[in-house]
């Protein structure tokens, strides 16, 4: 049995990312892949990206990694909406003063894709999806024909992606499968303030089996960080709600109806 | 170093951008053709009652098309018009299309029964995929509505939002900004404006004005077909940036390039998907604005 820990979305929160090493240390996982965005949101891109370079996490780079790395205006994360537009760039232009050059480096040097082969399964570990670093896969906006399609383009038996924020795996009807991990940085639009990592374990012949991770950290501790530097009291209220204010626009109905019924 | 002069407009090339065609995203049915019950006075496919210019697709002609772009592995449907839900067999369409995909049906929000809203509602809670609901609107009150839409449109467009958001379901509304001002300002009275009628928790996505159809009518404007994007130097071309790379629109007619361009032979791409998937000149006014806006007849 091979197992895979898979995280995403840092969002510069240090705390998070602590007990997600933490949580996959203690589940003996073999390897551990960050699907990239180191920064945003969040109070501490310099601390996260010394925990993920102190502890060799394998990284992919998302599409803020990139910006960030080659010091670009936007997070490029494809958003549409004037409001969705006007959070990400408070956000990313407090990233972009926070870190410093060796980061930046670092991250300008990340691959966009991996690709493994586990007990004979071809796994593909992307940011956004295969073909596109900021495209958002939800899970109920993408038919079973386009993520079979994706697998056959890309030549791939499983494909894990993140950036959308929210997880979710498909097993699909001809054996493959494609998920989404989600993203440690902040919680997953639920009413909870804890946040969500997968393990994707391998048995004999090649069976993929994910499991999603809930894991709690010190909320508080990173709410009042982002209060010290005066990052937007919606982030904030994000942090100590479990739901999202901002960059919530192109969540699609059924997500964000199954939130509501939460609510 | 020189810097070359400037070359005088009349001896400047056309320059005309190709579009590659990546991949089928979004398939559009316009399942209604332009049959609506209302006439909107800028109304880009111009549509109204008993406006037959593209027809009304059968229920097996939609099958088709929706088994066609499943074949080549849509990602989404939309259905558009004219009107959708005058459609008579629109709910069998919607069932067996949402059954195989996400679906996000466009509509002006003027058709919506008790019946059909609790209908719509339960169909949505039970589909593993997302029903989403378009709802346009023109501007932020009704004296702007009204006047593009017709007496009394705005009282029952809000009148089907609020059975919608009453029913539990989150309809998107698409507005219009006429204005051409600051996209977040607007954005946020129309949801100020929205909240005030009822909705708690409005999605509001919003278009430019197209001059095309009606508008361009109105305006004593013919767009034509030219390449109007020549100035834009090939190496700034994005090829990702527009919906038309990923996206064909149907219908009775054929397969045309993308939603906005079906009353345009020369958008028409052929009568398959398959042989429809192939590069499109962007030569259209509609291009330009899309290109300039960023636009997506996409939600997001």
């Amino acid at each position: 049995m091979t197992t895979l820990a898979l995280f995403g979305g840092v969002y510069s929160n240090p705390f998070a990312l602590r007990a997600v090493l933490a949580d996959s240390a203690a589940r003996k996982d073999q390897k551990l892949w960050c699907l990239g965005d180191l920064g945003g949101f969040g109070p501490d891109p310099e601390t996260c990206a010394e925990l993920l370079r102190a502890e060799a996490v394998d990284m992919l780079q998302g599409n803020y990694d990139h910006s960030i790395g080659h010091s670009l205006g936007d997070c490029a994360c494809g958003y549409t909406d004037p409001r969705d537009n006007h959070f990400a760039q408070v956000s990313y232009d407090f990233t972009n003063a926070c870190v410093s050059e060796s980061t930046r480096e670092w991250l300008r040097g990340l691959p966009p894709q991996a690709r493994l082969t586990i007990e004979g399964r071809r796994v593909l570990l992307c940011h956004g999806s295969p073909r596109r670093v900021n495209e958002f896969l939800w899970n109920s906006t993408c038919s079973d024909a386009f993520l079979e399609w994706l697998c056959d383009e890309y030549e791939a038996d499983v494909i894990a992606c993140t950036h959308t924020g929210l997880h979710w795996s498909r097993a699909l009807p001809g054996g493959r499968c494609v998920v989404n991990v989600g993203a440690i940085g902040r919680p997953a639009h639920d009413g909870r303030t804890s946040v969500w990592y997968a393990g994707l374990a391998f048995g004999p012949g090649g069976v993929a089996r994910v499991d999603f991770r809930e894991v709690a950290y010190d909320h508080e501790a990173l709410a009042a960080q982002m209060e010290e530097e005066k990052l937007p009291p919606e982030f904030i209220e994000t942090i100590r709600t479990g739901w999202w204010t901002t960059c919530l626009e192109n969540v699609p109905a059924k997500e964000r109806m199954r939130a509501m019924a939460a609510k | 170093m020189t810097v070359p002069a400037p070359i005088p407009a009349s001896l400047r090339v056309p320059r005309q951008h190709l579009q590659p065609f990546h991949h089928l995203d979004t398939l559009w049915i316009q399942v209604a053709g332009t049959q609506c019950n209302l006439s909107c006075a800028h109304c880009f496919v111009p549509s109204g009652p008993g406006v037959n210019r593209h027809e009304m697709l059968s229920r097996l002609e939609v099958a088709a098309r929706v088994a066609e772009g499943l074949a080549m592995g849509v990602k989404e449907i939309y259905f558009t018009g004219g009107e959708p839900f005058l459609h008579p067999e629109i709910e069998r369409l919607v069932e067996s299309t949402l059954a195989e995909a996400p679906l996000t049906v466009l509509t002006n929000g003027t058709l919506f029964t008790t019946r059909r809203v609790s209908w719509l509602a339960g169909l949505s809670r039970a589909s593993k995929y997302s029903l989403e609901l378009r709802v346009s609107l023109d501007g932020t009150d009704a004296a702007a509505h009204d006047t593009l839409r017709g007496a009394g449109a705005w009282t029952r467009t809000m009148h089907g939002l609020r059975a919608l958001t009453d029913a539990g379901l989150l309809p998107i509304v698409t507005v219009t900004d006429h204005t051409r001002g600051n996209p977040l300002e607007f954005a946020t009275k129309v949801t100020a404006v929205l909240r005030e009628e009822g909705l708690a928790e409005p999605r509001v996505k919003v278009l430019p004005l197209f001059v095309l159809g009606r508008q361009a009518e109105r305006q004593g404007h013919s767009p034509g077909k030219r390449p109007i994007l020549w100035m834009l130097p090939e190496e700034h071309f994005d090829p990702h940036r527009l919906q038309c790379g990923s996206c064909r629109a149907v219908t009775s007619r054929g397969v045309f390039v993308c939603p906005l361009l079906v009353d345009e032979p020369e958008a028409r791409l052929g009568h398959t998907l398959e042989g429809s998937a192939r590069p499109f000149g962007l030569d259209f006014e509609a291009c330009y604005t899309c290109w300039m806006t960023r636009m997506t007849c996409a939600n997001g």
